[in-house]
């Protein structure tokens, strides 16, 4: 028992969630500190609200990065899948709103499926797919809606507050959040799957002699990744009460942040559920802090910007690379 | 043996620019086919302003990417420059000042991008990403929701002149900038060395090539040229907001990797990004001919740019498949 509390402590010293996780801590005192929103807990929980589709997006986005991938169609497939519900919802208001999430997220999962397929199958490069496929899902956003917008009066009550049901004082949307991050966290600790994931990702040709085939953990990575943008696409729709071709434009590149915040190396191999979420509530205060501060919604930008550098400077060195090429870090 | 697989290499390049030049063709006949305007000297000048500010980008961009290096901010140093160019003109600055501003302010971008990954060793995609969102949140919050558009009369020289005739400055400048920057990459140590650097940065490395001085210099060159591209625009449209430019880091890097460059790193040649930037900008100013919205469009560049890149992957497949056949019919 002791033992194993001595060797917690000495993972945590050297860990850098452990770091991320007392850099948000801070923040977030300095944050109570000054302002009282932050020590009320129906607005910390409203602010966990905010942030839970980022976590589930940046969740998806860990996976794919993890096996040496990138998804720049998250946000494209975030509006493309929502606006596919609200149209539905619109056009047949009958259908009961969990039938509508389970379309969304399955609508998701074909639209990652179509990402890891490409990358699988034909080896192309992640980045070139995930790319092209931004566009033509952007595309077809406006090809469903002929640039319309489903504006909340369109959308039927119970399809726009299902996800605002609370229990225990959070909305089901953070108990979604919350348990996406369970889910995975266990999976990716303790299931086969979840390990050859990380294999994979390490070194895909050592992971190749153990039978593990890398463009496959892949193919799986994107096919989640799709799934929660799905879901998130509803999520979005609903609790923005919109749905419109623009919809999440350049979230993904957010969703990139967060990750590479969390410690996710785009090297491929490393990265954790834990330092995924702190990396999304590190954001998430900043964005929530930003308006309080009396910063203009104009600066708002840089000055989130402005962190986003300065962390993935701290935090995403060439770690992994470093160790791959000696040569280079002593040349450096 | 060496020169056999110099062979074979040459003869897939050859093969991809010449599938692009098919591509080329096609876009401009079925652009005729569909209107009648279409191939007349003016709408061909007037179509070429469609890609040159871009494709002035993609060619640094083109290097980037050979030496497995990538730079998202592109667009966000398009806006800042142009943010400062407009300050500059309502300061009352001359035309020749205000386009050193913004070649300088894409100059001194494309320095901190360099810092950050050679210096802090951070990875390029990750550091851009980072600066993208700083230099376009530094232009929105110095310029809120105003306009900028005190420009000089004579400042519309660069994105409006004609150099002689239907060529367009712009159109001149891409194509110098194209030949220089081909030469610069096919028949000079630098240009090896750039290829060398994305085939294996390691052994370059290890052979002497002062790899990051070469990445800081590219990430520069890449600043430059979107300084430059701003000026253009900017002098094109007369106006700066801080949307300017929104989204074109995407077709630039669709550009360069529809001309057959390599995200791999080490594959590429400018001839393949010219004939995509060609191709891109024809496809996108017939659409618009026939009244096409510019996000249909956008569908139409994702499967392009899918298509391209997996035709030669099913056809080596392909032929694969075939060359084993007769061997397994005999065995």
């Amino acid at each position: 028992m002791s033992r194993g509390m001595h060797d917690l402590l000495r993972r945590l010293r050297h860990s850098r969630d452990a770091g991320l996780a007392l850099l948000t801590a801070l923040l977030l005192l300095a944050l109570a500190a000054r302002f009282s929103a932050f020590r009320d807990v129906a607005s910390l929980a409203g602010l966990f609200d905010d942030t839970a589709i980022l976590i589930l997006l940046a969740l998806g986005q860990m996976l794919v990065i993890v096996t040496r991938g990138i998804d720049l169609s998250v946000a494209a497939n975030v509006a493309l899948s929502g606006m596919a519900v609200a149209l539905l919802n619109h056009a047949h208001p009958a259908l009961p709103a969990p039938l509508l999430v389970l379309l969304a997220t399955l609508l998701g999962l074909l639209l990652g499926l179509c990402n890891g397929l490409l990358v699988w199958r034909l080896g192309m490069p992640p980045i070139v797919v995930t790319l092209g496929t931004m566009a033509i899902f952007r595309g077809a956003v406006y090809l469903l809606s002929g640039g319309a917008w489903v504006t909340s009066d369109k959308m039927t009550p119970a399809f726009q507050s299902l996800m605002r049901h609370t229990a225990l004082g959070l909305t089901l949307l953070s108990w979604l959040a919350l348990l996406a991050v369970a889910m995975l966290a266990l999976w990716l600790h303790y299931a086969r799957t979840g390990r050859r994931l990380y294999m994979a990702g390490g070194n895909p040709s050592a992971a190749a002699y153990l039978g593990i085939e890398a463009g496959r953990m892949q193919c799986l990575a994107f096919t989640v990744s799709g799934a929660l943008a799905g879901l998130c696409g509803y999520l979005w729709v609903t609790r923005y009460a919109v749905a419109y071709t623009d919809v999440a434009q350049g979230f993904e590149l957010q969703v990139i942040a967060a990750c590479v915040i969390g410690g996710v190396s785009v090297a491929g191999g490393v990265g954790t559920v834990a330092g995924v979420l702190l990396g999304c509530l590190f954001l998430g205060l900043i964005r929530n802090a930003l308006p309080l501060a009396g910063i203009s919604p104009f600066w708002q930008m840089a000055v989130s910007g402005a962190v986003i550098t300065v962390a993935v400077v701290l935090n995403a060195r060439r770690g992994a690379q470093r160790r791959r090429h000696i040569l280079e870090a002593d040349a450096a | 043996m060496n020169a056999n697989a110099w062979g074979q290499r040459l003869r897939r390049l050859l093969r991809w620019e010449s599938l692009l030049l098919l591509v080329l063709v096609a876009v401009t006949a079925g652009n005729a086919l569909l209107s009648p305007y279409f191939l007349d000297a003016t709408t061909l000048s007037d179509a070429s302003f469609n890609f040159t500010e871009k494709a002035l980008i993609a060619l640094p961009m083109a290097l980037l990417i050979i030496a497995r290096e990538i730079d998202v901010s592109v667009a966000a140093i398009v806006a800042l420059a142009s943010v400062a160019m407009g300050f500059g003109a309502a300061a009352g600055w001359p035309t020749p000042l205000l386009a050193l501003t913004g070649v300088a302010t894409g100059g001194l971008a494309g320095a901190v991008n360099g810092l950050l990954v050679t210096t802090l060793r951070v990875p390029s995609i990750v550091a851009t990403i980072g600066t993208m969102s700083l230099f376009r949140g530094i232009a929105y919050g110095i310029l809120g929701d105003r306009v900028l558009k005190d420009y000089p009369a004579g400042f519309g020289v660069f994105g409006q002149g004609y150099a002689f005739a239907l060529v367009s400055n712009e159109l001149l400048l891409f194509v110098l900038a194209a030949l220089a920057v081909g030469v610069l990459l096919h028949a000079t140590t630098a240009g090896r060395r750039i290829y060398a650097i994305g085939a294996n940065p390691t052994a370059a490395l290890m052979s002497g090539v002062a790899v990051d001085r070469y990445r800081r210099w590219l990430f520069i060159a890449t600043g430059l040229a979107s300084g430059c591209a701003s000026v253009l625009l900017t002098s094109r449209l007369a106006s700066t907001r801080p949307t300017i430019a929104q989204g074109w880091e995407l077709e630039v890097i669709s550009m360069v990797i529809l001309g057959g460059v390599s995200v791999a790193g080490g594959v590429g040649t400018i001839l393949g990004v010219v004939l995509a930037a060609a191709i891109l900008g024809f496809v996108t100013f017939g659409l618009g001919l026939q009244n096409i919205p510019g996000i249909v469009l956008s569908i139409f560049v994702g499967a392009l740019l899918i298509v391209v890149v997996a035709l030669p992957i099913v056809g080596a497949r392909w032929r694969a498949r075939r060359a084993q056949r007769p061997t397994s019919a005999g065995a």
